[in-house]
């Protein structure tokens, strides 16, 4: 039976997105049989981080609606064997689906993937509750930001009582340089503060964007972004991973020194 | 560059650290930050009928963590420190 994962924040742009992206497609590379699900109706991007975009023919609203089966909607990327994006609806509003009808949706893919891995929108509105309906764990992710992590905490108590069973923490956009000279919560503090499990601590990598700009998900390539989500698609499988040296990049000091 | 750091004011990361727990304690209480002066104040205003009190050094916040006395509900933790008591013949 496979795992219900969502994917979310309270705040927007803090890399929900790009999360669902990586970690899913890290999990696929690690050959499990995973299926990504945009649940932002009304402001869809996981298929454009994707590079998937063009390929879109139903949509989550579709298969709510029954205009089409689930097998029609599923975008498979060709890229690797195992991985399935349903992308989300553009034209409709996000009253079109109920939390009872993505719970639902969520148990028929159970029985067809190892992940179903869901990017929740932005909020505690409708499509928050719609995203987190079918879940088993719940994966935060935060910025080391107050305001980042301020909406993090309201979204670990909604978790809560909503009783989600496992409920893991991101660090995301973590600036090490920024954290040695004391402008920068680091990634205990933020633990510290919202006092969840860490799963993952990713670097502030300007490759993100450039992956993004393409449309292929930079898991699992000499980035330290990259190298960040792979480790969290291993800690999901339950394997213990080292962290990180984000300070192995070169710092302040050492291009003032070093400049050769 | 030690010496440097003992003159340097307080860091930014630590005041987002300070101020995150401030607001968080108050959000989760689901207490507002006028509610906690209102009740720092009543506290004041009673402890002063007997005791002389460091107004200013005063803290008081209500923790979600779960304690031996809080039977898993949150709490109120107050710091008042005390200058000294007060005759009362």
């Amino acid at each position: 039976m496979g795992e219900v994962i969502v994917v979310t924040s309270g705040k927007g742009g803090v890399g929900k997105t790009t999360t669902t992206a990586n970690v899913g497609t890290g999990l696929a590379k690690l050959d499990r049989k995973v299926v990504l699900i945009d649940t932002d109706i009304g402001l869809r991007n996981l298929d454009v981080v994707m590079g998937l975009e063009n390929r879109i023919v139903y949509n989550l609203v579709d298969v709510i609606e029954g205009t089409c089966r689930i097998k029609q909607a599923l975008i498979k990327d060709k890229r690797y064997p195992n991985l399935y994006l349903l992308p989300s609806a553009q034209t409709k509003d996000k009253t079109a689906v109920t939390p009872e009808q993505m719970k639902k949706l969520c148990d028929e893919l159970r029985g067809e993937f190892d992940y179903i891995l869901m990017d929740c929108p932005a909020g505690i509105e409708q499509g928050f509750q719609n995203a987190i309906a079918g879940a088993d764990r719940a994966l935060v992710v935060t910025t080391p930001e107050v305001s980042a992590v301020r909406d993090a905490d309201r979204i670990i108590g909604l978790l809560e009582a909503h009783e989600m069973k496992q409920t893991h923490l991101i660090v995301n956009r973590l600036r090490s340089d920024m954290v040695k000279r004391g402008d920068m919560m680091s990634s205990e503090d933020v633990v510290e503060i919202l006092a969840i499990d860490l799963i993952g601590i990713v670097p502030d990598d300007e490759n993100i964007v450039i992956s993004t700009n393409q449309g292929e998900p930079l898991v699992g390539t000499d980035t330290m972004a990259g190298k960040a989500y792979m480790n969290i698609s291993h800690r999901l499988l339950g394997e213990e991973m080292p962290y990180l040296d984000l300070s192995a990049k070169k710092g302040f000091f050492s291009k003032l020194f070093n400049k050769n | 560059m030690a010496m440097f750091e003992l003159f340097k004011k307080k860091s930014s990361g630590d005041t987002a650290k300070k101020r995150l727990q401030f607001v968080l304690s108050a959000d989760r209480a689901g207490c507002t930050p006028e509610i906690m002066e209102c009740i720092k104040n009543d506290i004041i205003e009673v402890l002063s009928k007997y005791v002389e009190i460091d107004s200013e050094g005063l803290d008081i916040k209500v923790n979600q963590v779960d304690n031996e006395n809080s039977n898993g509900g949150p709490s109120l933790f107050a710091n008042i420190p005390i200058k000294g008591m007060k005759r009362s013949y």
